[in-house]
């Protein structure tokens, strides 16, 4: 059966915040336990970049999505699946906003303001202090952690929908004609 | 005792003061030694939390003033936890055997308009270099003459930060050293 599909802008900014997303939780997972270096200093601005981007990626997606709606889910979806589908999404959706934010407000109190791409500096949300800084990075890492928990989820279900239920749904997001 | 305790401060003041004719002496409370370092093209700044400072300025006898500090370098302030073990180590300020940094004057010079420079000799990770301060003198509402100052000096200069770590593209190789200092009014 032949199922609109989302536009493809919609899915080109899907699939470039899906690499993004993975590169900049990695680094962030790698660069932490690296012993002190030059290279360390160039993959925390690297991993802040890499987060803005995102954050500014998600605020252009919501837009377009504001204007081209989802394409619609297939009629014989459970309830229970087209509620928890809307749950997940709102919760990407967020979860991709507050986890870039979180993490220059912790850039921010660690005394360290963020300039995206080493051109445009950010204003420091909050103002130096040591307290916040390690409240602020078990924030991060904890938003970081749910969202790595609902990627899954998305994924898993994406893969059940297209090798068990074969109803078109990962179909709408895949890229090509 | 108890009457007279809080005379006691101001009265040593003054008499300290009296004893002059400039501002002698540094509140270490009030004053501070701050640094902005380039990093990842991000200014970072720090500050040192302990150096002691021995300044005797007279305005009108300049030939006889003299500004003294010494730094502990190991009281750095920075970023994290990891940064401030870090620059301790060799390759940095090499804290186990170079302590301190030291400023030495050898000449102030007025410029009018209560601006003055002061050259003098930096010591840091032992190399020597003259390097001038220029300051501005303002009273603050206490009646403190309230110096503020900044220099630039190059890290590299002095070893800071070596091997890997010279690449300026990562750290800049320089430093914006910037000093506020309160002397206690005089007289």
């Amino acid at each position: 059966m032949m199922q609109a599909r989302y536009t493809s802008t919609a899915r080109a900014l899907h699939w470039l915040a899906t690499l993004l997303i993975f590169c900049g939780f990695g680094l962030g997972l790698f660069m932490t336990g690296l012993e002190f270096s030059p290279a360390k200093f160039r993959y925390y601005a690297w991993h802040k970049w890499i987060g803005i981007t995102v954050f500014l990626l998600t605020a252009a997606r919501l837009a377009w999505r504001a204007g081209h709606p989802a394409p619609p889910l297939p009629p014989a979806m459970p309830a229970w699946q087209v509620r928890a589908s809307r749950v997940s999404h709102a919760a990407l959706y967020a979860l991709m906003l507050a986890i870039p934010l979180s993490g220059w407000i912790y850039s921010s109190s660690t005394g360290v303001s963020v300039v995206y791409l080493g051109l445009v500096a950010l204003p420091d949300l909050v103002a130096k202090d040591r307290d916040t800084a390690k409240i602020l990075l078990i924030l991060h890492r904890t938003l970081n952690y749910t969202l790595a928990a609902v990627v899954s989820v998305h994924v898993a279900a994406a893969l059940k929908h297209h090798f068990v239920d074969r109803d078109g749904v990962l179909a709408r997001m895949l890229p090509g004609r | 005792m108890r009457l007279f305790g809080p005379f006691i401060p101001s009265l040593a003041m003054m008499l300290l003061a009296s004893s002059s004719a400039g501002a002698q002496g540094v509140l270490i409370d009030k004053s501070e030694i701050r640094f902005l370092s380039r990093q990842m093209g991000v200014n970072v700044e720090g500050r040192f939390r302990k150096w002691k400072a021995n300044v005797d300025f007279r305005p009108k006898d300049l030939a006889k003033s003299k500004a003294e500090l010494e730094i502990d370098l190991g009281s750095i302030d920075l970023a994290s936890e990891e940064s401030e073990t870090e620059i301790r180590r060799p390759r940095w300020f090499d804290t186990a055997k170079y302590p301190v940094a030291t400023f030495q004057s050898t000449g102030m010079k007025d410029l009018g308009g209560e601006r003055y420079e002061i050259a003098g000799t930096l010591t840091m990770k032992g190399t020597a270099r003259d390097e001038i301060i220029p300051i501005e003198i303002k009273k603050d509402a206490a009646g403190n003459s309230v110096a503020t100052g900044q220099f630039t000096i190059k890290r590299l200069e002095f070893k800071i930060g070596d091997g890997q770590w010279a690449d300026p593209s990562v750290v800049a190789d320089e430093v914006v050293v910037r000093v506020r200092m309160v002397l206690p009014r005089a007289g």
